[in-house]
């Protein structure tokens, strides 16, 4: 039972999150500020690496954004009730992160003052613009579904929000997966695989971002998770890690194949320095490996172990992030086929890229949006799972 | 009329006609633009026929003449500066043989970067050149992660003095415009100009009495990457 | 009652004696008109620039009332050669009086072209 002793430290604790969470904010605000100021001169992007630790931030933002969804999808369109107990918390998780993503593509931009042009200039070939629907129709749908789970008039309507969000969700993660789908000339995109792989990519992030989100909610209430449903949930990170991996190794092994892709994929899984590291080592063994090891080897996969996986995981994201956005880019643009060449531009050579603080400033701000939204809303309304007893179906 | 008036008549006539002349120097301190009233056609399609052959190695006049008359400044290359034009060398790597060539935006009938703006900033214009409307630009940079030529540039810092022909700023993308400022008042862009061998041809490819679109049809010319079926309007000889 | 409306009738005074002597007084440069009659172009200038642009930019038009460098041609001040150098500059003196801001000198350059030439003689 929470003494008020108890109470009144979680009351400070909560006043303390929200201040430095803020001081995260305003340091990504910040960083904006000067980049408004003096340009993207201050970030360590270039002409040969356009998108840099921003866009890593705010794309795994955005995917997991979707994937965590998931939850609540397969309550509301499998029926399954522990499921369904945790779509308002997966739905609010979803908005959250959406939001930090978003603000940190959006202030990134060169002209974020123009954002008006983006929301009223649609160029219909272009995946972006088909983002700026899809992500704003996804924030109302969601929102939308949150009120059907909680109003209690609304219920009845719940399950077909559940559905629409979710055939909402499979296609923006698509269209995620599709920006760089569509890169016909750069070898490390311009592939087919690339949305399956960031819609699977989007269930196992978003399940472990929710994972622990959730043991947090759960031991800041000092409450245990059923076991039962412990397993279950566990059980499904695993899946989703292996059918993730296997996407991304059918990815490099395709592209291994391949004679013209031979010096590219070298370059990624063995040559390219930071790259190959951050790959198998940030995110095959620690993103990967060692969460598999942990849900699965017999006498591990307790809550704690799974909140441990769940946080390799998340590292393993960005490591993945870091690794095919940067990496696509480091590598030489291949104009010539069958020459070697050598300009002013960095033509036939790698890339370099070293990030300044200021972009980590940025890409830390939206994650701390995300906190910031997530904290208040579970504080002031009802998120936390209400799980009837268990009954295994 | 008597002859006074008419002496009065002449006098006025001539004085007149001197102050005009006189003032007429005056009025021509202020230059005014004089261009085009009629929108461009689709009849026409710029185009470039670039002789490898002629290229000399370490040569850098037309990027010498493309920075100046854009006014992309001439100090040292960062990887954070605007390049619309550059020489690249290329070696064979099975031969062996060595050339060197301009690359600039190809100008594509099919434009990667046209197709994935999302505000149509990155548009063909009618008669074939390739822009970006920097009043769409939101400086996204997805356009240059497009470009199968890394033709494009974006602005990294705030600019100060632009040359009033080539409007560019901060947070916007750019590449070469083909000159279109000065196309449109009918002169040639800046590289084929400069260039001292002649090896940067410019024309209308589309006009059979063009001394491009006759040398294209009888001179052996590739496109770069044309595997990706864009067609552009910049062709290459002797590669 | 008595007391709002007297209050209500200071406010719009003071705001309207401050909108009458505090009048932007812009440098206009040589001056002159050929689009519009003044108060038509204070009123639109901003719908024309916006729509002429487009013209320009997609359609290649470029004709002398259109091109927004004609303009700067006669409007820059003929002390500075340009139209936002100083506070009471031809574009500044307005724009900051309406606390609008110019985005077009961004990418636009602000001095007369025959000046900017003189300077960088090619």
């Amino acid at each position: 039972m929470p003494t008020p002793a108890s109470l009144r430290l979680k009351n400070r604790m909560f006043y303390l999150l929200l201040a430095i969470a803020g001081l995260v904010l305003l340091a990504g605000m910040y960083a904006v500020h000067m980049m408004e100021e003096y340009g993207h001169i201050i970030s360590g992007m270039n002409n040969q690496v356009v998108w840099g630790i921003p866009h890593v931030f705010a794309l795994f933002l955005i995917v997991s954004a979707s994937g965590v969804l998931n939850v609540a999808s397969i309550g509301s369109v499998f029926g399954k009730a522990i499921y369904k107990a945790r779509a308002p918390l997966a739905s609010l998780l979803s908005i959250a992160m959406l939001a930090g993503g978003l603000a940190v593509l959006m202030l990134d931009l060169g002209r974020p003052d123009r954002i008006i042009v983006a929301a009223t200039n649609f160029n219909l070939t272009s995946v972006f613009a088909w983002n700026v629907v899809l992500y704003s129709g996804m924030f109302s749908l969601v929102a939308i579904y949150l009120w059907t789970m909680m109003e209690q008039r609304m219920n009845p309507w719940s399950k077909k929000l559940g559905f629409l969000v979710f055939a909402w969700r499979f296609i923006l993660t698509t269209g995620t997966g599709l920006i760089f789908a569509f890169l016909t000339a750069r070898q490390a995109y311009g592939s087919a695989l690339l949305p399956p792989m960031f819609i699977v990519l989007s269930f196992a992030w978003g399940l472990a971002v929710f994972h622990l989100v959730q043991s947090a909610i759960y031991s800041w209430n000092e409450k245990e998770l059923d076991p039962e449903i412990q397993k279950r949930k566990r059980n499904l990170l695993g899946i989703f890690v292996i059918t993730s991996m296997y996407m991304v190794a059918i990815y490099h092994m395709t592209n291994l194949y391949f004679a013209h892709q031979t010096a590219f994929e070298h370059f990624i899984l063995r040559d390219g320095g930071i790259y190959p590291r951050l790959f198998w080592w940030g995110y095959i063994f620690l993103g990967n490996a060692l969460p598999l090891a942990l849900i699965y080897f017999p006498g591990l996969g307790n809550t704690k172990n799974v909140v441990q996986a769940s946080a390799l995981i998340v590292l393993g994201a960005f490591a993945l992030l870091y690794v095919f956005i940067i990496g696509g880019q480091a590598f030489p643009l291949n104009i010539f086929p069958g020459y070697a060449v050598k300009s002013s531009f960095g033509d036939g050579q790698i890339a370099n890229y070293s990030p300044s603080l200021y972009e980590f400033m940025l890409g830390f701000g939206g994650l701390s949006i995300a906190f910031i939204i997530t904290t208040i809303s579970v504080r002031v309304l009802n998120f936390m799972p209400q799980d009837k007893h268990y009954i295994a179906d | 009329m008597n002859d006074i008036n008419t002496q009065r008549r002449n006098f006025l006539k001539t004085s007149v006609g001197a102050a005009a002349v006189a003032i007429a120097p005056g009025m021509l301190l202020f230059d005014m633009a004089h261009g085009k009233s009629e929108p461009v056609n689709g009849k026409v399609r710029w185009g470039m026929l670039i002789d490898a052959g002629q290229c000399k190695e370490g040569c850098n006049d037309c990027v010498t003449a493309c920075n100046k008359e854009n006014g992309l400044g001439s100090g040292t290359l960062t990887p954070t500066s605007a390049q619309w034009i550059r020489k690249i060398e290329i070696k064979d790597v099975s031969s062996g043989r060595e050339l060197s060539l301009p690359m600039m935006c190809q100008h594509c009938e099919s434009p990667p970067c046209v197709d994935v703006c999302p505000t149509g900033a990155s548009f063909k214009r009618p008669d074939g050149i390739v822009l970006v409307d920097k009043h769409l630009c939101i400086g996204c940079r997805y356009c240059m992660m497009a470009c199968p030529y890394k033709a494009r540039s974006f602005v990294h810092e705030p600019l100060h003095d632009q040359n009033p022909d080539v409007p560019r700023g901060k947070g916007t993308v750019e590449s070469c415009t083909l000159c279109v400022h000065r196309l449109d008042v009918g002169k040639q862009p800046a590289c084929a100009e400069a260039c001292p061998n002649k090896a940067i041809l410019f024309g209308d490819l589309n006009d059979p009495n063009s001394e491009i679109a006759q040398k294209v049809h009888i001179v052996a010319s590739v496109q770069v990457r044309a595997d990706l079926q864009l067609n552009p309007s910049i062709r290459y000889m002797g590669l | 009652m008595k007391r709002f409306f007297a209050l209500l009738l200071f406010i719009l005074a003071s705001t309207a004696w401050a909108n009458v002597t505090n009048m932007p007084k812009p440098d206009i440069g040589k001056g002159g008109q050929c689009v519009r009659d003044t108060q038509w172009m204070r009123e639109n200038h901003m719908h024309l620039l916006k729509h002429q642009r487009d013209e320009t930019v997609h359609k290649g038009i470029r004709d002398d009332k259109i091109s927004l460098k004609n303009c700067i041609e006669c409007h820059a001040s003929l002390k500075d050669n340009s139209v936002i150098a100083r506070d009471d500059s031809f574009c500044v003196a307005c724009h900051r009086y309406e606390a609008v801001k110019i985005d077009c000198f961004e990418c636009h350059s602000g001095t007369r072209k025959s000046a900017w030439l003189l300077r960088n003689a090619k």
